[in-house]
């Protein structure tokens, strides 16, 4: 009897399990998760969860037959692996071994280092139990400083208006959801953000905060404060790797893969290993020569059908060399619902030259599908709003696609 | 039992991903509304069907049978 060992219990180590039961793979899956709960959709948690009634039945995944005997260790943590020895030990000790080992573990909230920042009114979105605890927080007139101004910080902002709140957006980039965006689609969600009730200061970073009675003092870089009853960080990411750390891989952002999945010692693949979701940074020829980690909701799905094919195949003893030289270029889709803004995206429009950023479809200040080139290759497009039709260009994004003027 | 695809229209959110997944069943009208054009598919597009209520952003798709 073998043993597929999944750290984390997320979408990507659900997606995961299924393909290895698609492929045929019938032996022990255990799942080791440090969150109480079994795999559930995290979008919501900023929108429409974080606007009703937050719960785990709305949120859980469905299960398939397929997966009903595997064994789900939750409200565990793995907190080291020996690739070598093939095991994984746990915080309580255990050490459980494996014959192959996913890498699920995802990301983790970033908090910034605040001088006086030890309030307990401080708070991130990224789990569950994170949007439990903010919820009853955002009654009407209260005020909320967000800090960062990317898609989960506008998202919680424009819940919280909706919600009666009174809403500060402080970021360090002049304008919200630059990078990925460009300037000209930011500027103009600005634009519609501020028209609905969105305060934000912009260009500036929060250099000390004091905890004043039931207030926190936000001081800012330019010498302003801000007073907030609740603070929601929406700062980025951090990789949870730090189990992997001692096994030679390259963990700087992520964990590097090939394009099996597998992940890299000194450029040669670990057999038996795969990295999914959003911890993988894996070569997507249909972009161009590198490596890139994507933290989107599709990226767990392809990348755990493709780990789980080529763990399969390795398992059961059939078709692994050829089931690895397979090609994998997933095209990465986004969304994200800001007020009545819907935004949707398909590819990496963040790989465009500045200046190849041009409307393809609509009207920048109504509805609109937004090219991202580098040269003539459409990089990505983003919708605001014409979901159809920017479904449309879904596979035409890529080099060697469409040429675009 | 036959296979029954069922799309909670309260949920649904007209992402349309289930269109990629399963052309057959699922379409965005003019208006970008979904349409479910088989509510009883085939046998032979459970796996398409499958994997476009896996890929629905908002889970809204349920399958019976
Ligand atoms: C608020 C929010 C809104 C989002 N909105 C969108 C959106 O609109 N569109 C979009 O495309 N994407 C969105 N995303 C991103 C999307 O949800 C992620 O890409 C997806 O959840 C990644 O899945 P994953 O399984 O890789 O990681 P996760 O879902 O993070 O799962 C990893 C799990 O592993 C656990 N874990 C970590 N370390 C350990 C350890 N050492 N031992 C055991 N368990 C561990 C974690 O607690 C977690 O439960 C959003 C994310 C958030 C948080
Ligand atoms: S993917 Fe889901 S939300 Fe989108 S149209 Fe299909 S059922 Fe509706």
């Amino acid at each position: 009897m073998s043993r597929v060992l999944i750290a984390g219990a997320g979408m990507a180590a659900l997606r995961t399990a299924e393909a290895l039961r698609a492929c045929g793979y019938s032996d022990e899956i255990v799942v080791v998760g440090d969150e109480k709960y079994p795999p559930y959709n995290r979008p919501p948690l900023s929108k429409e969860a974080l606007a009703g009634e937050p719960t785990l039945e709305q949120l859980a995944f469905r299960q398939k037959a397929s997966t009903e005997d595997v064994v789900w260790r939750l409200g565990e943590t793995v907190v080291s692996a020996d690739l070598a020895g093939r095991t994984v030990a746990l915080a309580s000790g255990e050490v459980l071994a494996w014959d192959a080992l996913v890498a699920a573990t995802g990301v983790r909230a970033r908090i910034l280092p605040i001088p006086g920042g030890d309030s307990v009114r401080r708070h991130v979105v990224r789990t569950l139990d994170d949007t439990l605890e903010l919820r009853p927080l955002l009654t009407p007139g209260a005020r909320v400083v967000i800090l960062g101004a990317g898609f989960i910080g506008c998202e919680v902002a424009a819940t919280a208006v909706r919600l009666g709140c009174e809403v500060t957006c402080v970021a360090l980039d002049p304008l919200p959801m630059l990078r990925p965006l460009g300037p000209d689609v930011a500027a103009e969600l600005l634009r519609r953000h501020e028209e609905r009730g969105i305060t934000f200061r912009l260009g500036v970073s929060v250099s000390a905060m004091a905890e004043n009675g039931t207030t926190v003092e936000l001081q800012l870089s330019d010498g302003s404060t801000v007073t907030a009853d609740v603070i929601v960080e929406a700062v980025g990411s951090v990789c949870a790797v730090s189990w992997l750390d001692g096994n030679g891989l390259d963990l700087r952002d992520g964990v590097l893969v090939d394009s099996a999945l597998r992940p890299l010692v000194n450029g040669s693949p670990v057999d038996g290993v795969a990295v999914v979701g959003d911890l993988a940074r894996f070569p997507n020829p249909l972009f161009g020569t590198g490596e890139w980690r994507v933290e989107h909701w599709s990226l767990p799905s392809d990348t755990g059908r493709r780990a789980g094919a080529v763990l399969g195949a390795r398992l059961v003893g059939e078709g692994y060399d050829e089931v690895v030289a397979l090609p994998f270029e997933p095209i990465p889709s986004f969304w994200s619902d800001q007020f009545d803004v819907r935004l949707k995206s398909y590819g990496m429009p963040g790989l465009a030259d500045p200046d190849g950023v041009r409307l393809l479809e609509g009207d920048l200040a109504d509805e609109c599908v937004i090219g991202y080139h580098r040269g003539s290759e459409l990089m990505g497009v983003v919708g605001i709003g014409m979901v159809r039709l920017v479904n449309s260009y879904r596979d035409k994004v890529g080099l060697g696609k469409v040429e675009s003027p | 039992m036959a296979l029954k695809v069922v799309v909670d229209m309260n949920v649904c959110q007209d992402h349309g991903q289930c269109v990629f997944a399963a052309p057959q069943v699922f379409q965005l009208d003019d208006d970008g509304r979904l349409v479910v054009l088989i509510e009883e598919p085939d046998e032979s597009l459970r796996a398409a069907v499958e994997d476009a209520a896996d890929v629905c952003p908002v889970q809204a798709i349920s399958i019976k049978g």
